[in-house]
């Protein structure tokens, strides 16, 4: 009963939809503003009843219905009532509905807006989103639906929508449960910030296709949809470090990050999303970039349907593989249907939207902007590649070629390097100027020579930077990258000589008492560069606010991020970010690994840590129909006790008596410091016996970095994204049109 | 603006881009073969970065807790998902690759901890390379079990 009521909602919901879409392009035509109200009252009304439907879904799952084919995958008696609500998007066809439920509160939420400006973009916003909103309830309503049945007949037992002749309903005892893998708070809230992200994002295509459609050429679209691109990147990246800390928390491998084709897949609009959250500021700025900017924001939606396909089709197979599904060639007809029309109407425009100003210097910001642009599109190049390159590999040559994480680390990491450095100089740069009014002339035999001694130094060292760095190419990659800094830097001098003195003597340290390892000093080098030059920018400004203002130091730094939100909230993002390489550098560069079975009162030892094997336990869990098996260590460094850890495994059955295993789980005991994590899993042990348990242990230095960076980086972005009115009166146009304030969004 | 100057920067940053794939390539691929390629071209792989699928068989798996090694061998499976598929799924391709005799098959050793889906009928994906010896020097192992978690549809029933 519930289930039909569920079900049939969902297809009102369609309904209206489609009717939005209809009456939006009716609006249009007929140039009727009542039609366009109606479809705007259609869009509102979409919301409410997919709330509805989904209620009613959670209703199901909350209390085991397992004749409901989808309550039956994802739920079992064992769950307790919170996993069973967060089972909605536990699987495909839940997963689906949320994703429409997300879109249709943005959608709505975007329909309530004042519009009195911009009234003209109303129906073809309300166009895209119903489009996309309908496809994905389509979806739904077809193919996954969430609310089917599992009916018997002659033929076996099977999940219908409707009931086929002869059959009667299945109703099995008890429920397959969610994959104990996701039963993890980290889990419970990835998916969620994912969609959340990935949905966001469709408010900005929309915004982007209205302004193509009417002509537009001015940079309305992007001041409306500014703030929703930064809260859509927000939620993507915290979904993606969310996902990083899961794996990290549960999988038990000692990593974050596997270059998975489903990580890839969320990582790609992120790549792209960031690229245009820079681009947009040129435009805005200097009136440039207008086609550039379209391309990245069709780009970005087109990979986001594609994300989410990819994250829920299980045409590849990675860890994310949870679910499973036929819908893939509709989501793909989808995203090129899309492609091509956005395309086209970019093309039709293309004219129109040439830029207003012309960029007169390689050095100017903006010209440092698009080389940043360039290097996010190549990193996602490269990724797109490394998907599909086991396909291409078989077209091409027959065998079947694929590639790892070594691949993707060794080609991204000196574009990752660049777009580092890029961080350093971008904030001394000016809008414009070209270089002979800022920077001072070349001198050339100094720069030569500056340019000369690394290719010098290479040649001397070639065969040990050969054995060191492990293959030629990355020799010639890690000299490029010295080169290109070195020459930017020398360009730079005047404005960088302090922050660069300060990045080399850090990095001499390093070289004496932590690493040798050139690509890991070529990192810290630009990490601690960047952290000067953009503290400084801090210094400098709190400074100059205090002579000016007559305020203290914490007032006048206050003061200044709040009146400046966007600038400032975007160096602290740059600082997060650096921290964030320093735990990358770290758990990548130096993780250490030991394995071993001892006995108990036995210790292993690995990087200065002693970890002392005390004791094991195992017992059951019945209602949960879990069995744990605790060990307990003492972790000493040098002789100096730290405390116990308690690495588990988990094993989970299918049934109460605790007979048939499924899925066995490896919780770490970790023990984080700034310095370092250790990282402890317990392999195995013997049952009854002292010959004790083996153990494997990972030192991931520096990894806490990481988790610290992504904290300031939420806020740096919440700072940056924050409503504000003055914000917008205070970004002041350096381009010759007259200066319009307008309305925060 | 001196279009030309922009140009070049672009086509430079461009071959970068190849270079890096290019390079990164020969360093790092992987070839995916199945253990029937392996045994037919035993010359062709020496060196090569392989990863190779297999079915377990149960009782080959061998594992000193002393040393850490694992030994096990693996029968062939196809390498195509249409043709595992074709022939009833995973599960059922494993069981079929354990119980026939006549199939191909190699030795593997890992050394490293007991993984734990390692079992009878696992499907092993393994990265590492063929010794001289042809035996499967696993550097890396992924296991898959066809379980109740990974399976959309239960035994008993069956997807529309």
């Amino acid at each position: 009963m519930i289930a039909d009521f569920g079900y049939g909602i969902l297809v009102v919901s369609l309904v209206v939809a489609l009717y939005s879409v209809a009456a939006a392009a009716m609006g249009v035509i007929n140039k009727s503003s009542p039609l366009i109200e109606s479809a705007r009252r259609a869009m509102l009304l979409t919301w409410p009843l997919i709330s509805i439907s989904a209620l009613a879904l959670i209703y199901l799952l909350v209390n085991n219905h397992y004749e409901i084919s989808f309550v039956y995958e994802v739920t079992s008696s064992s769950m307790p009532t919170y996993l069973k609500i967060t089972a909605w998007w536990g699987g495909q066809a839940g997963s689906l509905v949320f994703w429409s439920w997300l879109m249709s509160a943005f959608a709505s939420l975007v329909t309530l807006r004042k519009w009195d400006r911009d009234r003209e973009f109303l129906p073809y916003v309300i166009i895209v989103a119903s489009i996309t909103l309908a496809f994905f309830l389509t979806m739904s309503v077809v193919f996954e639906n969430p609310f089917a049945r599992l009916y018997q007949t002659p033929e076996g037992i099977a999940a219908h929508t409707f009931a086929p002749a002869n059959s009667v309903v299945f109703t099995p005892e008890d429920g397959r449960g969610l994959n104990p893998l996701l039963r993890h708070p980290g889990m419970i809230i990835h998916p969620p910030m994912l969609y959340l992200g990935f949905v966001s994002f469709v408010i900005p295509f929309a915004f982007a296709m209205a302004a193509l459609i009417t002509g537009r050429s001015d940079d309305r679209w992007i001041r409306i949809t500014r703030r929703w691109t930064l809260w859509a990147w927000l939620f993507l990246s915290f979904g993606l470090v969310l996902g990083g800390r899961w794996a990290y928390d549960v999988l038990g491998w000692g990593g974050y990050w596997g270059w998975d084709p489903v990580e890839i897949a969320a990582f790609m609009p992120w790549l792209t999303g960031t690229a245009f959250l820079h681009s947009v500021m040129i435009q805005e700025k200097r009136g440039q970039f207008k086609q550039w900017n379209m391309i990245l924001v069709i780009l970005t939606y087109a990979l986001v349907i594609f994300g989410t396909f990819l994250t829920r089709s299980g045409v590849l197979s990675s860890v994310h593989a949870f679910a499973n599904s036929p819908i893939g060639p509709f989501f793909m007809g989808f995203v090129a249907l899309t492609l091509i029309v956005s395309l086209a109407l970019l093309i039709w425009r293309w004219p129109e939207l040439n830029s207003e100003t012309e960029m007169k210097s390689m050095l100017s910001r903006e010209a440092l902007f698009l080389l940043n642009n360039l290097l996010f599109m190549s990193v996602l190049v490269i990724c797109f590649v490394g998907v599909i390159y086991p396909l291409v590999s078989e077209l091409a040559t027959g065998a079947k070629v694929t590639v790892g994480p070594p691949w993707y680390e060794f080609s991204t990491s000196p574009l990752f390097a660049m777009l580092m450095f890029l961080m350093a100089i971008a904030p001394l740069s000016s809008w414009g100027l070209s270089s002979q009014e800022k920077l001072s002339n070349l001198n050339k035999p100094v720069l030569g020579g500056i340019l000369a001694l690394p290719v010098l130094v290479f040649a001397i060292f070639w065969k040990q930077l050969t054995f060191m760095i492990g293959s030629w190419p990355g020799v010639v990659i890690a000299l490029a990258v010295i080169l290109a800094v070195a020459a930017l830097m020398y360009i730079f001098r005047k404005l960088i000589w302090l922050a660069a003195v300060l990045a080399a003597v850090s990095t001499v340290y390093l070289y004496f008492t932590y690493t040798q390892n050139i690509i890991a000093l070529i990192g810290f080098f630009l990490i601690v560069l960047v952290l000067a030059v953009t503290i400084r920018e801090f210094w400098r400004a709190v400074r100059a606010r205090q002579n000016s203002q007559q305020e203290n130091f914490a007032l006048a730094f206050a003061r200044l991020i709040g009146r400046n939100r966007r600038r400032y909230g975007g160096y602290i993002i740059h600082v997060s970010m650096m921290l964030m390489a320093v735990g990358i550098l770290g758990i990548e560069m130096f993780q250490k690994e030991t394995q071993g079975q001892v006995a108990a009162g036995e210790a292993l030892t690995i990087s200065g840590y002693t970890v002392k094997f005390e004791d094991i336990a195992s017992w059951n869990n019945p209602p949960e129909q879990v069995n744990y098996t605790r060990a307990v260590v003492g972790i000493y460094k040098g002789d100096q006790y730290l405390g116990q850890l308690y690495p588990r495994k988990d094993m989970y059955f299918s049934d109460r008596q605790m007979l048939n295993p499924t899925q066995p789980m490896s919780i770490p005991g970790n023990f984080s410091s700034f310095k370092d994590d250790l990282y402890v899993l317990l392999v195995d042990w013997e049952p009854a016996s002292a010959s004790g348990a083996t153990f494997k242990i990972y030192v991931n230095p520096l990894v806490n970095w990481l988790w610290i960076g992504s904290l300031l980086f939420f806020i740096g972005v919440v700072i940056a994204a924050w409503p504000d009115k003055e914000a917008e009166y205070a970004t002041a146009r350096v381009r010759n049109k007259a200066y319009q304030p307008s309305s925060a969004d | 603006m001196k279009v030309n100057k922009f140009l070049v920067g672009g086509l430079f940053i461009l071959a970068a881009v190849v270079f890096l794939i290019v390079a990164s390539s020969q360093a790092n691929s992987e070839f995916f073969m199945t253990v029937d390629e392996l045994n037919v071209q035993n010359a062709n792989v020496a060196g090569k970065n392989l990863r190779v699928s297999g079915a377990i068989i149960g009782s080959t798996i061998q594992y000193d807790a002393q040393t850490l090694t694992l030994t096990f061998d693996v029968a062939h499976v196809p390498g195509d998902n249409a043709e595992i598929e074709a022939q009833g799924g995973l599960a059922e391709v494993l069981h079929q690759a354990v119980i026939d005799p006549s199939r191909s098959r190699i030795s593997v050793i890992y050394v490293g901890p007991k993984p734990d889906l390692l079992r009878d009928e696992a499907q092993a994906i393994m990265t590492g390379h063929m010794g001289e010896d042809g035996i499967f020097y696993a550097d890396e192992l992924l296991l898959k079990c066809p379980t109740r978690y990974e399976e959309a549809v239960p035994e008993q029933a069956s997807s529309n």
